[in-house]
């Protein structure tokens, strides 16, 4: 064995927010990784001493690309420590919300992070690489701008209901600001069969439900149509199914909270066996953070950065565990958690294809569970109820964004935050090395990527990073 | 034109609302007038070091730079050392490459109120020292000097907004191609006058209530929101209610209150964001160019003058009454 080499990869584009990857190289394959979150913000420290309800404020503006998965936390959190449930049909408004987020990131994240890698003249020998280059071609491909118009026109739900995005305050622990009304509804209802046009006609290009029904991985080879065809082929092609494999250690809090309960549902799995998730498990350890304190929970936790930067430690990212062990969080951990047949299979393989399939499902299902969601409405309810916040007492607002789940855990004194801690997905996912050494799930992926000869920003590694569509401005926040 | 794009200390989520341009798309937009990203750290394939030398060779002069617009706020922090955000594979700061780099560009943009003023990465005890790139919230000077000028002689042009809205992006980028846009054309914090010289009240669907103080009591009530729910709508610039947003949308129309986002230090209101401060009962913070007597005046006049149905509608979640339609004249 050749002694390792190490690469500093970074700037870290086309993910949201700035990451840096160490790498130990040997034998023309990735040894060792280290991921560094390169910047400290300090919301949570923000918050200490606000009144409660400006979380709702403040906390959308945490991030830029999952905005509305913060205002939803951050409203669970609040109407918990109220303990109040929001008007019912204000919750379907602001789940609507949620979901349009959801899926729009589902759809950026295909066309305009992780496809545009296979354009680059790294792949001009591939039966494939014209058609990507036509297709995906970072900042010109024709899929790229014809999914930024679908997004945008999906988008007008959220001008309709939540007046701007990203950062809308209408999304409040009693409900929504804003009564639609059932022109309102007709209207929303023509940009989803609009959207619905669009992933048909030229993600899958078949009707969704087609692709929703497929159980198992052998059914894809068969799948001959759409962007989404060009994806299996290039897999294929590139063995993506064996490439950057997890740990397979998943959790998911349970995405869309309907009465009856979570539309996806909440839990864990573990080397293929289901099981509950108790969050009380969760412990965000420190170790290699530049933080200050001591392991816990995020109720008692705490955020002290080391303005010195302490040589042992490498990112600004804590390491988030659940009972001791590391979970990757995301699309495929949801649609598996909820026991989708195919999803289940491909958390098995555990792959860069497997999250990018795995995405996609979800893209599907979504879309079918919005238009069944906004048929439900009934605009001659209301759609706020007022809520009293107590003066002393705790929350917790667990909900599920596009990356996985994110948890905010607040408490009040006085009526004022006296602790606001937040785990986003990225956290789970991108965390550093916890207290026994453990790497998060992206290091642990990286291991065994190749390296061609030359090469100083691994493309392998880039694919592994992306199929994850992390999240750096949340991670540390 | 070319344009260098970096993040600094932000959610990235002047980005994202930037994708939201339509009517074009945003990259047929930029082709058609010319304007092409040297590098944007969400939308180019280059990544790692191939970035590295880009900036290093901006920084020496090799490339040409015409446009650097900067999203984020700059972080200082800790001890001055802008260690709190180091540029991924570069080991040094975002604040030294952002000093570094200014003075090579032809103009310099700030791009929501987290560049221009500090904005909300800047509230409360502002953890991080985070600044503007010109402005330190309302004072000029922070991570570059009130003295500085790109080389097109304009200082750091300041697109304030939490978000941005994607047109003012846009339209300054069209009008900064054409030569169109000069020091006349900023406002006192050096923001474009085509979107600040109106303010977010203008052409708000509330006027009807604000006319007559008819408030909202409660959110999702569609009365005004100046006297009870902290709206400054009347104080703000902005065109929100004029050319709208996604679609149709704006804060006020959504029902919930305009804070002011535009403006610097809107992260700290000094009051809860939907709470409106008052005094002896009276709301503090009136339209900054009405004589307050002449306000309290009319206000008392025009609370006592509400119709029935303005009064009713106002703290409801939906118009009750309609308005009343002259019937035809009886032949």
């Amino acid at each position: 064995m050749t002694d390792a080499t190490t690469l500093l990869v970074g700037p870290f584009n086309r993910v949201e927010g700035d990451l840096e990857i160490r790498l130990e190289v040997a034998d023309g394959r990735v040894r060792a990784a280290y991921a560094n979150s390169p910047l400290f913000r300090g919301f949570e420290m923000i918050l200490q001493g606000k009144g409660p309800m400006d979380a709702l404020t403040i906390t959308p503006r945490i991030c830029g690309i999952c905005s509305i998965s913060q205002s939803m936390a951050a409203a669970h959190a609040l109407a918990d420590l109220a303990q109040v449930s929001p008007a019912p049909e204000g919750a379907k408004v602001a789940q609507l919300l949620h979901m349009v987020e959801n899926v729009s990131d589902h759809l950026m994240h295909f066309n305009l992070f992780f496809m545009p890698d296979f354009a680059r003249p790294i792949y001009s020998d591939r039966p494939w690489f014209d058609r990507a280059v036509t297709r995906f071609t970072a900042l010109k491909g024709s899929a790229l701008k014809r999914a930024t118009e679908a997004r945008t026109q999906l988008m007008h739900i959220v001008g309709l209901l939540g007046g701007k995005w990203p950062h809308t305050l209408a999304i409040q622990p009693g409900g929504v600001t804003y009564a639609p009304t059932a022109r309102d509804k007709v209207r929303i209802g023509a940009d989803l069969a609009a959207f619905r046009s669009y992933l048909e006609e030229v993600v899958f290009g078949a009707p969704l439900e087609a692709f929703v029904d497929l159980t198992q991985i052998e059914q894809l080879s068969g799948w001959s149509s759409g962007d989404l065809a060009l994806f299996l082929s290039i897999s294929d092609d590139l063995s993506l199914d064996t490439s950057g494999i997890g740990a397979g250690k998943y959790l998911s809090f349970g995405a869309y909270p309907l009465p009856s309960g979570p539309l996806f549902q909440r839990g864990i799995l573990c080397d293929g066996v289901a099981g509950l998730l108790d969050q009380r498990d969760i412990v965000e350890e420190i170790p290699s953070s530049w933080m200050l304190g001591a392991d816990a929970h995020p109720s008692q936790g705490m955020t002290m950065p080391d303005e010195d930067m302490r040589e042992d430690a490498y990112s600004w990212c804590k390491a988030p565990r659940l009972g001791g062990v590391p979970h990757e969080t995301g699309a495929l951990a949801r649609q598996a958690i909820d026991g989708h047949p195919l999803a289940v299979a491909l958390a098995r393989e555990g792959s860069v294809r497997a999250r990018v399939v795995g995405r996609l499902l979800e893209l599907a299902r979504s879309q079918i569970e919005m238009e069944r969601l906004l048929a439900s409405i009934n605009v001659r309810e209301p759609f706020m109820r007022q809520v009293k916040l107590p003066k002393e007492g705790a929350g917790v607002g667990m909900v599920e964004a596009a990356r996985g789940a994110l948890g905010h855990w607040i408490k009040v004194e006085n009526g004022l935050i006296s602790s606001y801690q937040i785990i986003a997905p990225t956290t789970w996912n991108f965390s550093p090395r916890d207290r026994h050494g453990v790497p998060g799930p992206l290091e642990a992926a990286l291991v065994g990527a190749s390296v061609r000869a030359g090469e100083d920003t691994p493309v392998s590694v880039q694919h592994i990073v992306r199929s994850f569509d992390p999240c750096m401005v949340c991670t540390v926040h | 034109m070319n344009i260098l794009w970096l993040q600094s200390a932000g959610c990235g989520g002047c980005t994202m609302s930037l994708l939201c341009a339509e009517s074009p798309n945003l990259f047929d937009l930029f082709a058609s007038a010319g304007l092409e990203f040297l590098w944007h750290p969400s939308l180019s394939e280059a990544s790692g070091a191939e970035v590295c030398r880009l900036l290093e060779a901006v920084e020496s002069g090799a490339q040409k730079l015409d446009i650097l617009c900067v999203e984020g706020s700059i972080v200082h922090g800790p001890k001055n050392t802008g260690r709190y955000h180091m540029l991924a594979g570069t080991g040094r700061s975002m604040l030294d490459w952002v000093q570094s780099l200014a003075p090579k560009a032809e103009h310099v943009i700030a791009v929501g109120t987290c560049a221009t003023y500090g904005g909300v990465t800047s509230a409360g005890d502002n953890p991080a020292d985070a600044t503007g790139l010109q402005y330190d919230g309302r004072h000029a000077g922070a991570a570059l000097p009130a003295s500085f000028r790109a080389r097109s002689g304009l200082p750091v042009i300041n697109i304030s907004g939490c978000p941005i809205h994607p047109d003012w992006v846009a339209e300054t980028l069209l009008l900064l191609s054409q030569g169109e846009l000069g020091a006349d054309d900023l406002d006192i914090y050096a923001r474009p006058r085509f979107y600040t010289d109106t303010l977010v009240h203008h052409a708000c669907p509330k006027n009807e209530f604000y006319e007559y103080k008819a408030s909202a009591e409660e959110l999702s009530q569609i009365g005004c929101m100046m006297e009870h729910l902290g709206c400054i709508g009347t104080q703000a610039v902005g065109d929100c209610n004029i050319r709208l947003w996604n679609g149709e949308g704006s804060c006020t129309r959504a029902g919930y209150p305009c804070i002011n986002c535009t403006a610097p230090e809107f992260e700290e209101p000094g009051h809860g964001f939907t709470q409106t401060p008052k005094f002896a009962g009276i709301p503090v913070g009136l339209p900054t160019d009405m004589p307050k007597a002449w306000f309290m005046a009319l206000a008392s006049l025009s609370k006592r003058a509400t119709p029935a149905r303005v009064a009713k509608n106002a703290t409801s979640d939906r118009i009750i009454v309609p308005p009343s339609v002259k019937s035809r004249k009886h032949d």
